[in-house]
């Protein structure tokens, strides 16, 4: 059978020179990717590096044509034209969100797109018996009637995979799949996919959690900035972690910061003891048991992982605009503070950027200037009518001081790029005139040059004697602009490093694994 | 073209319905060999449908919020046979009336409100519940009988200005009012004009602005002319009149004050509205609340106008007023929407049907058209949505504004941002 073919030819697939541009950015440049049959593939790399968009164009979510370079899978040149093309070819994605549909049962799921027919009718008889046996060989102990909403997700995370195999699968590629487990549902997780290994089934797997990969990988990819940087052999070049750091992060910092002069004063912020729950899921909490402060004029960095629990904190804290409150205190200028909701949060003095510009921070539909007042109308208000001259004023006065690039304070925030929405933002904040702002990855999908001129901007608030918390993901732009940085793994902070003792094999190890230190 | 897309291009994005509108007045006056503009029928139009685009009001409001609200017409006549009944058997005086019935119409919405914004049903299902419950309020309240009401009453829906002053073969009031009302465009255009000017804002050329305000006045002008020279006691509608406050009132609280902002801001991004400090459950219940007195007042209106309150008074009238504000440019994901546009949309709706009762084309056909014009203009919306335009007007004024697309460069290089620092 196949098995022949990946013996004469231990390449399962090469991918040659991807490139892929998206308007404005270049996600992908010159990939190169080799996977051997039978081994399981580690691809590292940090957020935004590219590894979801390289998948991508392998699994013909981005179809051939929409990227230059080629895929080679068992020795042909593939042009996939959609997933189900891929699919066919015995290419399997596993994504991050899994794609089940709660309401129906696992046998439902298994089949889904791919029911077992006779004479037109789908044949449950049939369907019940392989999806036992698919089952039994994930090692998923479940009724098959059983709906996809009542089972855990590190069990959902095995109906995925039984539904991989069930489409035949010879190339499974896994996004981040224990992201979302814990412990145990991790480990029986890679033991499966050590046991598919096992039965010849190649593995691509994307993980932020080095250890896992250290663990179960053959080989890792490394990709830093759409590039790729080196492949590694685990046993041969006898890997660790530290080794994959240094290969994920390996950059150097040039001038990518404006000079800044710290001027700190007294503290004037402090979150104690915060416990915030789940927003759905009870018992599970998002943030436990955070200590922080923050001082005048401080530029405070809070490094994590995606869905380490940065996003959940800040939002919890800006009027419990996410999950539900359980305990702990916000002190302000020595009074403690009862945030309740957006508006209560706003009129003491916080402000929050949030993470995703387009679905959370701004209404596409508006203009500039509609957009730099939305959250203060009041200012420009008497009455509750709002002045549209001091609008445009206003607007006029952030896009001459913050030089957004557009015509005119008049035209839509949809036609500008991401660095002048950011700007445009900043501006809204800026003009409710916080003591705190919160600005939760400030940069993501600005180029180079709007960066630049956004941690001047960050800067400059802080020298206005503001607080400023940056969340990011990208560990140089933390070193670069914070004059502190704690660190969270799984909603708890595991510690704070001031700016000189902090580097970025510092803080991965910190971000990567629990507490060490009280 | 380009004489043009000065004309009507800029942030006016009304003028492209405006455009239909006048086109389909013309064709109508056409091949109606002249019957479509005589003062009768004009104010016929107006009398006929001042109800409907007082509904459209607040419907583009719900809708601009993201919502729905399928009730109108069973809240408006639900109010209809409150108020009669309660005039008819209580004898208290029309203005309470009307009082009690605006005060009905808030109870309602404060029910819908509460179910859509406070417990989170969707307005479709809440509304939907609604049309069913307030049909039978009506029918059950009514004994499903025709209730007369008053001649005092029935003036909000069918009298008209009196006529005071000299004899001018006009009447005085109407003339006076049209003439308020052209004054009125250029004293706000020339004052905004100015403003902008000051504040080094961009402004059209001056004989832009000029020729804007010509044809705009001439149009005024000519329906006073119209609404002034009908037959004798006929004059400006009262029910247009009411109108006319409410567009003013309601235009001006949605594109002035921050209630109105925050309706936009909720139903354009609701999370980002959130983030922003905005209250979206209060949004959302003054919203549903706002269409329930307005849907009373058009069902009392109605009833001024039929002389009597009856049990399928306001049957079907929900679809008419959200076709009017979808025709007007609102978008069915919410955001989008004004409500001089739901006017212009209802209008091109009543043209229509107007226009081909008079060309003597039957009720079937009528249908047939209006359904495919609703369509075609929802259509061109949707459309235009996936090609990251807004709405029909958007798609209309593609066309003239073509040469101004503005993109805005993408990148800026470091080293241009670091020379420039330094």
């Amino acid at each position: 059978m196949t098995s022949l073919d990946t013996h004469s030819d231990p390449i399962i697939l090469e991918m040659r020179s991807i490139t892929k541009e998206f308007p404005g950015v270049k996600a992908l440049a010159e990939v190169s990717l080799r996977v051997k049959a039978g081994e399981i593939h580690a691809i590292c790399g940090e957020n935004g590096a590219g590894k979801s968009t390289l998948m991508k164009v392998l699994s013909g979510v981005y179809p051939f044509g929409s990227y230059d370079g080629d895929i080679v899978y068992q020795s042909e040149v593939q042009q996939f034209k959609d997933i189900r093309a891929s699919e066919q070819a015995g290419i399997v994605i596993i994504h991050q969100e899994l794609a089940l549909i709660p309401e129906l049962s696992i046998m439902e799921n298994i089949f889904l797109g791919n029911e077992p027919t006779r004479r037109g009718m789908i044949d449950w008889a049939e369907a019940r018996i392989r999806s036992t046996e698919l089952l039994a060989r994930v090692g998923l102990r479940e009724n098959p009637d059983t709906p996809v909403k009542e089972i855990g997700v590190g069990k959902q995370q095995l109906v995925e995979i039984a539904k991989a195999l069930n489409k035949r699968v010879k190339l499974l590629i896994l996004d981040e799949p224990t992201a979302a487990l814990n412990e145990s549902d991790s480990q029986h997780l890679l033991d499966l996919i050590l046991g598919l290994k096992g039965r010849g089934i190649t593995s691509i797997m994307i993980s932020h959690k080095l250890n896992e990969i250290e663990q179960i990988a053959d080989s890792i990819t490394i990709i830093r900035d759409g590039k790729s940087i080196e492949t590694l052999d685990v046993k041969a070049d006898g890997v660790d972690e530290d080794r994959i750091i240094k290969g994920m992060v390996g950059r150097t910092l040039e001038s990518r910061f404006p000079d800044h002069e710290p001027q700190i004063g007294e503290t004037f912020f402090e979150v104690k003891n915060w416990n915030v729950g789940h927003p759905q899921i009870q018992d599970r909490l998002v943030c436990k048991n955070s200590n922080f402060f923050v001082r005048r004029g401080e530029i405070v960095g809070f490094a994590g992982l995606m869905g380490a629990g940065r996003t959940e904190l800040a939002r919890s804290l800006f009027g419990r605009s996410y999950g539900r409150f359980i305990s702990g205190q916000v002190y302000k200028d020595g009074r403690e503070l009862h945030l309740k909701n957006v508006k209560q949060a706003i009129d003491a003095g916080l402000g929050y950027v949030t993470e995703d510009r387009k679905t959370l921070g701004l209404n596409l539909l508006d203009d500039i200037k509609a957009t730099t007042v939305s959250a203060a109308l009041k200012k420009i208000s008497k009455h509750n009518i709002v002045d549209v001259d001091k609008e445009f004023t206003v607007a006029e006065q952030y896009r001459k001081s913050l030089r957004t690039k557009t015509p005119s304070v008049e035209e839509g925030v949809a036609k500008l790029s991401g660095g002048n929405q950011q700007k445009v933002v900043l501006a809204k904040w800026m003009f409710t005139d916080p003591d705190l702002l919160i600005l939760d990855e400030p940069t993501r999908g600005i180029d180079v040059g709007a960066k630049f001129e956004i941690y001047g901007i960050i800067q400059q608030l802080a020298n206005q004697g503001k607080g400023v918390i940056v969340i990011s993901s990208e560990l140089p732009e933390l070193l670069g602009l914070s004059d502190r940085i704690y660190t969270i793994f799984e909603g708890a902070i595991t510690g704070v490093l001031n700016k000189e003792e902090a580097s970025q094999e510092s803080l991965m190890k910190l971000m990567t694994s629990a507490r060490k230190t009280a | 073209m380009n004489a043009l897309k000065k004309l009507f291009g800029g942030n006016t994005r009304q003028f492209g319905m405006i455009f239909a509108l006048v086109a389909l007045i013309v064709f109508f006056q056409i091949f109606t060999e002249g019957r479509t503009l005589t003062p009768g029928n004009v104010i016929n139009l107006f009398n006929g449908n001042s109800y409907i685009l007082i509904l459209a009001i607040g419907m583009v409001l719900v809708i601009i919020a993201g919502h729905i609200d399928l009730s109108v017409g069973s809240v408006a006549a639900f109010v209809g046979v409150s108020v009669a009944l309660m005039i008819q058997d209580w004898g208290i005086p029309w203005y309470l009336g009307i009082l009690f019935g605006l005060l009905l119409g808030a109870v309602i919405g404060a029910w819908q409100g509460f179910w859509t914004a406070y417990v989170g049903i969707p307005a479709f299902i809440v509304t939907l519940a609604g049309m069913l419950l307030f049909r039978g309020f009506n029918q059950f309240v009514g004994k499903s009988n025709t209730i007369p009401v008053p001649n005092d009453f029935q003036y909000i829906g069918s009298g008209y200005l009196p006529e005071v002053g000299p004899n001018t073969g006009f009447n005085n009031l109407t003339l006076l009012l049209g003439l308020l009302g052209a004054a009125f465009v250029v004293f706000s255009e020339i004052r905004s004009r100015r403003k902008a000017t000051a504040l080094g804002a961009e402004v059209p050329e001056a004989w832009v602005t000029i020729t804007k305000l010509i044809l705009i006045c001439a149009a005024i002008l000519y329906a006073t002319y119209l609404f002034a020279t009908g037959r004798p006691g006929t004059s400006f509608p009262i029910p247009g009149l009411i109108l006319a406050i409410l567009v003013l009132i309601y235009g001006f609280v949605s594109s002035k004050t921050i209630i109105g902002r925050h309706i936009y801001a909720v139903g354009g991004n609701r999370h980002a509205a959130e983030l922003s400090g905005v209250q979206s459950k209060k949004v959302n219940f003054l919203v549903m609340m706002n269409m329930s007195i307005l849907a009373g007042l058009a069902g009392m209106i109605f009833v001024g106008r039929s002389t009597a309150s009856g049990p399928f008074d306001g049957v079907g009238w929900e679809l008419d007023a959200i076709a009017a504000v979808f025709i007007g440019g609102a978008a069915v994901t919410g955001g989008v929407g004004t409500v001089i546009g739901s006017i212009v949309g209802g209008l091109v709706m009543a043209v229509l049907n107007n226009g081909l009762q008079l060309l003597g084309v039957g009720a079937d056909l009528t249908q047939i058209i209006k359904g495919l014009v609703l369509l075609i203009a929802v259509a061109f919306d949707v459309y235009n949505k996936s090609q990251g335009k807004r709405s029909i007007i958007g798609m209309m004024m593609k066309n003239f504004s073509r040469n101004s697309e503005s993109r805005p460069e993408e990148t800026t290089s470091t080293k241009e941002v670091i020379a420039r620092e330094s």
